[in-house]
């Protein structure tokens, strides 16, 4: 599903030269759980960046699904994040002045994909998401897990093949983050590819491979049996 | 990205930010709204002037005393006064083949007075033909008698407004008024023609020609008109009289001669040439409310980073992005052309009502009005739109604090 060699990706702060990434190899297979933890600064969210096509790497190579991503086009770029791959931030991202229905299409509405169609994806997912009655509200009154769900639906509807997650429970209560991590987790026990930044070592714990970074670099890749999904 | 949704996406863009939208739709509005005016005010005039011209009618020759030069050049030092275009003058202008009637002039400020009311009033002295040659209407009696130029008799016709002054409801025919120092008999009233021309047949005394000549104690003619047999005969026309006169004063061309189409040409350049510079100043308005457009696309473009950063997140191109925020300038611009073309519709239709002017917007004023908000409004956007397109959604998607 995801192969890095060698990815390397500075930043200038100023006077000074801050490697998000460097020299990183890393393989993910479909399917997998994966949480990237590390203190601030150690370079997890660029990661996850340079995975979801939304920051390309200084040097190195990076295979999305057997495609040698470096020096693709802009318009390609944005083709397989809309097809491949689903975001989901720690400040949800909604469109305030869209519903939450509204918000959840649209990724359908940028692909282009014609309404009946739409309403049919949506709802099916709205259902399984049980956010029903919800679906006519605009962000703002919607609660923390209710946004959050609407941003997950929203990144599912293009039925990606990967999910990446920026501290997905970073703003939740624990009760709505434990209800968004264990949709996150039912999702990536159906074969979804499940990719989760977080500074919460409970959440890190759970997933069945653990990365942990500093200063750019995978310094611990842990692999663990599969626990209980709701254990 | 399908055009339906493209469109409720702008729109949901404008309705999210409703007061910058309401800025930019008025100033686009008033942009729309002044070429509209503007043009509309200056057609306005041009066909009102020309209406008005028209009323001459295209058989209609002007003769007047003097060579009046339009080439420009110095008039002559050597001060020969030119001659004075007589009764003579008139009638022999009136002996001509192509020359239907002809109407002599004169014509003079004169206190009029009907027992304690008195007012000045632009007096006139002329044949019947005049009635006929300048359409005139008149609403009560007869016009001026037919005689011939030189006789003089005490009849009067008088304009609508003068009678309601002098005489207020009462009856006016047949009653005497005084003019200067002679006494007139009212046989005929002119209806409410109004102004034409620059005469206001309203507030006019017409007396017999040989009356004015004693009146304004002036033997010469303030001006000749002529009618000739049909349009055919205006150039023919003109060079007979020419010669006429010329003949009649030792070899000395010293009237000219004006046609309608003549007058027309020229005032219809003028006022033509004042609509475009009315219509480019109300453009430079447009050109301001652009910028206006620029200046709230920029700052919209960086309120609204995280979005950008989140469309792109989701899969949109840069093109889309700039496609989105172009859209939303183009909307913006379409609204407000076309409710600054109903207000300037609505605005010149009060106009028509209050002034009676025939005050139109052309529809090249109107077309080109919306193109011109159209235009500048994408030109406008286009750069901040751009900006929008090459952000980097890693840097849009960051919180406010650490971009």
């Amino acid at each position: 599903m995801i192969r890095l060699r060698g990815v390397t990706r500075c930043f200038q702060l100023g006077e000074q030269r801050v490697m998000g990434l460097d020299d990183v190899d890393l393989d993910v297979a479909a399917g997998d759980y994966v949480a990237v933890m590390g203190p601030s600064g150690s370079g997890k969210s660029t990661l996850l960046n340079v995975l979801g096509l939304l920051d390309a790497p200084d040097a190195g190579e990076y295979w999305l699904q057997d495609e040698a991503t470096a020096g693709l086009s802009e318009g390609r770029r944005a083709e397989l994040r809309s097809r491949l791959i689903g975001f989901i931030f720690q400040s949800y991202h909604l469109i305030p002045r869209l519903t939450a229905l509204e918000n959840i299409e649209l990724p359908m509405l940028l692909a282009g994909i014609d309404p009946a169609e739409r309403r049919r994806r949506s709802s099916a997912l709205v259902e399984r998401l049980g956010l029903g009655d919800r679906i006519a509200h605009r962000p703002g009154e919607l609660s923390g897990g209710q946004r959050q769900r609407v941003a997950i639906a929203r990144a599912m509807i293009m039925q990606p093949s990967l999910l990446l997650a920026d501290e997905p429970t970073g703003n939740l209560d624990s009760r709505s983050g434990a209800e968004v991590v264990a949709l996150l987790e039912e999702l990536n026990g159906e074969g979804l590819t499940l990719i989760v930044v977080t500074h919460d070592p409970s959440l890190g714990q759970r997933a069945a491979r653990q990365l942990n970074m500093r200063d750019g670099r995978i310094i611990e890749d842990i692999q663990r049996e599969r626990r209980d999904a709701r254990g | 990205m399908r055009a339906a949704d493209v469109f409720a996406f702008c729109l949901g863009g404008l309705r999210g930010h409703r007061s910058r939208s309401l800025m930019l739709l008025l100033a686009v509005g008033i942009g729309v709204i002044a070429v509209n005016l503007l043009t509309g005010l200056g057609e306005g005039a041009r066909t009102f002037v020309l209406g008005e011209f028209s009323v001459l009618g295209r058989n209609t020759l002007i003769v007047l005393p003097g060579r009046k030069e339009t080439t420009g050049g110095m008039p002559p030092i050597t001060g020969l006064a030119p001659r004075d275009l007589s009764v003579q003058d008139a009638e022999a202008i009136a002996r001509l083949p192509g020359i239907r009637r002809v109407a002599p002039l004169q014509a003079g400020q004169m206190e009029v007075v009907v027992g304690n009311r008195n007012r000045e009033a632009f007096t006139m002295g002329t044949t019947h033909e005049f009635f006929a040659i300048r359409q005139l209407d008149v609403a009560q009696g007869q016009p001026l008698p037919a005689m011939e130029m030189g006789r003089a008799e005490s009849v009067c016709v008088i304009g609508g407004k003068l009678k309601r002054e002098l005489f207020g409801d009462r009856q006016a025919l047949g009653e005497w008024l005084r003019a200067g120092d002679r006494r007139f008999r009212v046989v005929g009233v002119l209806g409410e023609r109004g102004e034409s021309l620059g005469m206001d047949f309203g507030e006019m005394l017409i007396i017999p020609l040989a009356n004015a000549q004693a009146l304004f104690n002036r033997e010469g003619l303030f001006r000749v008109f002529a009618e000739v047999r049909g349009p055919a005969f205006v150039e023919s026309g003109k060079r007979q009289i020419l010669a006429t006169i010329k003949e009649r004063h030792e070899g000395k061309e010293d009237i000219t001669v004006i046609s309608q189409d003549s007058m027309l040409a020229a005032f219809d350049d003028i006022l033509a040439a004042l609509t475009l510079a009315v219509a480019g100043i109300a453009a430079i308005s447009l050109l301001v409310a652009g910028i206006l457009i620029m200046n709230v696309t920029w700052i919209a473009v960086s309120q609204r980073t995280a979005e950008i950063g989140l469309l792109k997140a989701i899969g949109a191109t840069a093109g889309q992005v700039r496609l989105l925020f172009l859209g939303e300038a183009a909307l913006l611009a379409l609204s407000g052309a076309l409710a600054g073309l109903l207000l300037g519709e609505a605005l010149l239709w009060l106009g028509r009502q209050a002034w009676g002017l025939p005050l139109h917007a052309p529809l090249w004023a109107r077309v080109s009005a919306v193109l011109l908000a159209l235009f500048t409004a994408l030109l406008f956007a286009w750069l901040p739109a751009s900006r929008a397109a090459r952000l980097e959604p890693v840097v849009a998607l960051r919180p406010a604090g650490a971009r």
